[in-house]
């Protein structure tokens, strides 16, 4: 495909904006840049055509199946985009009177009551603009609590073997030094290990529940017990969400904190990665602490304030804001019925799936899972030489969106499946008969595999070569490449 | 009452067979009874059309106004059709972070494209795909600039002051000590800078057009900055750069800003994206998703995240940020918006804005008790004007013909014209701040 500077010819341009209707403002010379930037000079046709190009090779939910573990891929409801694109919200400048953007706080406000609803919290800010941000902010609110009550000692946050590479990220961010504690042989977490982890320097815990194996740990109760019991705080990551909301609630599992992807569980779109919103809710002892400003409900009219021992600001404004809209849109329609429903459809997606597939391919742990489950793929890479990458790659072949691939780290050659509930039976039986077509084809010509995809717009790529040579920008200079 | 779900209450039960299950309770056996949710708060589901009616029934009580003079971090331009038809496709919509290369060159490509226009831009080496906003940019590239020896940062108190905030805000929880430099006329005294350096700055963040509009003398900070062993980091409004000097240009290391006005509706604060693009050296510390072109086993051009040894699920702790998702398709947003745009384009529509903008200032100078803040001092499309009555009921008047004023900031006002303030807008502006200030 041609870049957008491929495309470009001098001279070329739109009749976008009119000649200025005011004398121009005159700056001094040295305050101006040397030379214009080069940007495209396209005709619209072009541009258009070009896009639609790029779109043709984009696997999005939309096109086909994307049942790639932990990001939870599922439909986006078109009226989400809808409610999102009003002129009402889109034309509201955020630093507005508060009187003329009632209706905003009003989203804020609502969608904020009934997260917290879900998840058992009392208090919530959507200023975080994505899952990692949620953490990070949720880290600031233990660190500030514990801060709040002179225990400096606390320096230390324990996340699980299992966890996303985010939680650890998010810990060093936030100041903390982190402890990885052990799974178990179940998958969950190694109580023992948990109680020599816990001292007078845990700050607290950070888990994700079901966990990156798609189990929810039957220990939950007595880890978040040991974990207050030496005084730290049990934090939430919610990634996994969709597998347990309106079933259980983070707030009754003993968590203090959590963090909520609303483009995964609550069907906003993922954009190609973003703008997604990681919204922080905290229990009430913590609420004094969550970021500046707060959205608050008097009379009958909607204001901001600041909470009095506040963190600070992690964004500017008040985050993703229409992406606030498209969940509160999601979560008013499925309601008190459609919220379970979601979820207990999930879970029997990602089991139905997983019975389709155990008895050829290897399952990770040999129980029911949660909204996703990983395979290993260890003995058939043995056996055959066929790799995870290699099933993964040939998938693509079948017009679907592999699982996510080597990870959760502990699991060797792991495949991590979510299939999500949007997706009707027969999606999940044409992709287990794809799978199981893959599976045959490792025993007879594993070469084919270690060259899929074969139907794709291009085969693999060269890392090795992009990481070793960076290219990162389109050189003006050497138009000829290829 | 909408789910989404299209497995029939048949299929559903023929699936629990196949699994020899009853109901879809015995899931969830391994969940605890004591946490297993009895009665959800939440009210009962809606239909589409009645959850349509009432969404935009929430939009319709916002005050969407016919002029908007007020910027101060969200900028009202005009956006050409084409990015929104372009952006709304489902494919770039519903797509996710685009770890499988070989179906997902769009959003590659697109991002590609993107780094490449934010370097031409800002005259920098290498972009990242983008981060949450133009305050995150801001306070993710302080810490990039952090070395054993030097650990302080110094901030212009001339910058946007939730920029301020959120760079606290990061460094507080990494023990970085911030100094927010005193502001004189509206800018930072390159005297007061070089005063505050040391050998333990690690970075001098410095924002140009700055939160009151006017443009810094970043050849002498960049110059004191860099005497002193310092980086500096510039943050700059995009569109300002279709006219003025680049980051690059002054010298500076990272740039950075808010990139909103490229394309981007106001949304009541978001979704926006933060540009970040910094001098080669510092490419492996830049943190997010980044692009890299590269070839297939065909030798066919293709493109890929790259650079990954910076980043989270493999570094974990070590990473250079823990950003995963970042702003991916506001940043597709911003490139289709250059792209329409041109050079042409964008240069138009940063003369536009600072012509009404000093259109606006000499008016509003005419008027007694508006007289311009700053003195002397170059400004973009934003200035400081007194106030001679209070700030906020003059723009409550104003409000009421339709037109959001400037913000109340320091006593006085910070006003901002884009290309969409045209003269008549302004002038009927004028006449209306005549009009209640004589009353």
């Amino acid at each position: 495909m041609k870049l957008l500077f491929e495309r470009s010819r001098p001279g070329r341009r739109e009749c976008l904006l009119p000649p200025c209707d005011v004398p121009a403002a005159a700056f001094s010379s040295s305050a101006l840049r040397a030379s214009a930037p080069r940007l495209p000079e396209i005709s619209e046709i072009d541009l258009g055509r070009h896009y639609t190009e790029l779109a043709s090779q984009t696997h999005g939910v939309n096109k086909g199946f994307y049942p790639l573990g932990s990001c939870t891929m599922k439909y986006n409801p078109r009226i989400n985009e809808e409610m999102a694109a009003l002129p009402g919200f889109t034309d509201i400048h955020p630093l507005q009177p508060v009187e003329t953007a009632q209706g905003c706080l009003e989203v804020l406000y609502e969608a904020e009551r009934l997260l917290c609803e879900i998840t058992g919290m009392d208090g919530m800010t959507f200023q975080p603009a994505a899952g990692a941000h949620g953490e990070y902010t949720g880290l600031l609110l233990i660190r500030r609590y514990h801060q709040s009550r002179n225990d400096a000692a606390r320096t230390k946050i324990i996340v699980p073997d299992s966890a996303h590479g985010t939680n650890p990220a998010s810990a060093s961010m936030a100041g903390f030094t982190v402890v990885s504690v052990p799974s178990n042989a179940d998958g969950g977490v190694d109580i023992e290990a948990l109680r020599k982890a816990v001292g007078p320097d845990a700050a607290g815990l950070m888990l994700t529940n079901p966990n990156t194996l798609g189990l929810f740990d039957p220990n939950i109760l007595e880890i978040t017990r040991i974990v207050h019991e030496a005084g730290g705080l049990c934090y939430y990551d919610g990634a996994n969400l969709n597998a347990v909301m309106g079933q259980a609630r983070p707030g009754d599992m003993g968590f203090d904190c959590v963090h909520l992807n609303l483009h995964k569980t609550f069907s906003t779109p993922h954009g190609g990665g973003g703008p997604g919103s990681g919204p922080a809710g905290c229990k009430a002892f913590l609420e004094p602490f969550l970021p500046s400003p707060r959205v608050r409900k008097e009379n009958g009219r909607y204001s901001l304030y600041d909470p009095e021992r506040s963190l600070g600001r992690v964004r500017s404004f008040y985050g993703n804001f229409l992406v606030v809209v498209r969940a509160l849109t999601y979560i008013l329609t499925l309601g008190r019925e459609g919220i379970p429903e979601a979820s207990a459809m999930a879970v029997l997606n990602a089991n139905y799936l997983m019975k389709k597939l155990a008895g050829h391919y290897d399952m990770a742990y040999d129980a029911l899972c949660m909204h996703e489950f990983v395979m290993t793929l260890e003995k058939l890479k043995n056996e055959t030489g066929v790799s995870a990458m290699d099933v993964a790659k040939s998938l693509l072949d079948y017009g679907i969106h592999p699982p996510t691939m080597y990870f959760p780290l502990i699991v060797h050659e792991a495949l991590m499946v979510e299939p999500t509930e949007t997706e009707s039976p027969e999606t999940l039986d044409a992709a287990a008969d794809a799978f199981l077509a893959i599976l045959e084809k490792a025993k007879t010509d594993a070469a084919y595999l270690h060259g899929a995809p074969h139907r794709c717009p291009i085969g693999r790529p060269d890392e090795v070569r992009a990481a070793r040579v960076p290219v990162l920008r389109w050189n003006f200079d050497s138009e000829n490449d290829k | 009452m909408g789910n989404y779900i299209p497995a029939t209450a048949e299929e559903r039960q023929a699936m629990l067979a196949t699994l020899g299950l009853r109901s879809v309770d015995e899931l969830f056996a391994s969940v605890p009874a004591e946490v297993r949710v009895r009665s959800l708060n939440l009210p009962d589901g809606l239909s589409e059309m009645e959850v349509s009616r009432k969404i935009g029934d929430l939009a319709a009580k916002n005050i969407r106004f016919r002029s908007v003079f007020r910027g101060a971090g969200a900028y009202r331009h005009y956006i050409p059709a084409v990015v929104k038809t372009v952006t709304s496709r489902e494919e770039f919509v519903t797509a996710y972070t685009p770890y499988q290369a070989e179906i997902s060159q769009g959003v590659l490509q697109s991002i590609f494209e993107y780094q490449t226009q934010i370097c031409e831009l800002t005259g920098m080496d290498v972009s990242n795909a983008s981060v949450y906003d133009g305050a995150v940019a801001a306070a993710e590239a302080a810490l990039m600039c952090l070395e054993r020896r030097r650990h302080g940062v110094l901030v212009a108190g001339s910058a946007d002051p939730q920029t301020i905030a959120v760079i606290q805000t990061y460094c507080e929880s990494r023990s970085v000590p911030v100094t927010v430099l005193p502001t004189k006329n509206g800018a930072v005294d390159p005297a007061d800078l070089t005063a505050a350096l040391s050998d333990e700055t690690a970075c001098v963040y410095v924002q140009s057009p700055n939160y009151y509009g006017v443009l810094e003398d970043m050849d002498a900070l960049t110059a004191a900055a860099h005497e002193a062993g310092a980086r500096m980091v510039m943050s700059a409004n995009p569109i300002s750069l279709g006219l003025l000097k680049t980051p690059g240009e002054y010298g500076a290391d990272i740039a950075v800003g808010e990139g909103q006005p490229l394309g981007l509706p106001l949304s009541f604060g978001g979704p926006y994206l933060g540009f970040m693009a910094c001098k080669k050296e510092l490419m492996r510390r830049l943190p997010g998703r980044i692009v890299g072109q590269t070839e297939d086993h065909e030798g066919r051009r293709c493109f890929v995240l790259t650079l990954q040894a910076r980043e989270q699920h493999i570094r974990r702790e070590k990473a250079s940020s823990n950003i995963c998702s970042n702003e991916a398709l506001c940043a597709m947003t911003a490139s289709v918006y250059l792209a329409a745009m041109g050079p042409q384009g964008l240069r138009r529509a940063a003369e536009n804005s600072a012509a009404h903008a000093h259109y606006l200032a000499a008016e509003l100078a005419k008027i007694p008790g508006f007289a311009l803040r700053h003195q002397g001092r170059e400004f973009f499309h934003e200035f400081l004007t007194d106030c001679p009555m209070d700030p906020e009921r003059l723009c409550a008047a104003l409000a009421e013909r339709g037109i959001l004023g400037g913000l109340p900031v320091e006593g006085g006002l910070l006003w901002c014209c884009t290309e969409l303030c045209g003269k008549k807008d302004m002038d009927e502006l004028i006449t209306a701040i005549r009009e209640v200030c004589a009353q």
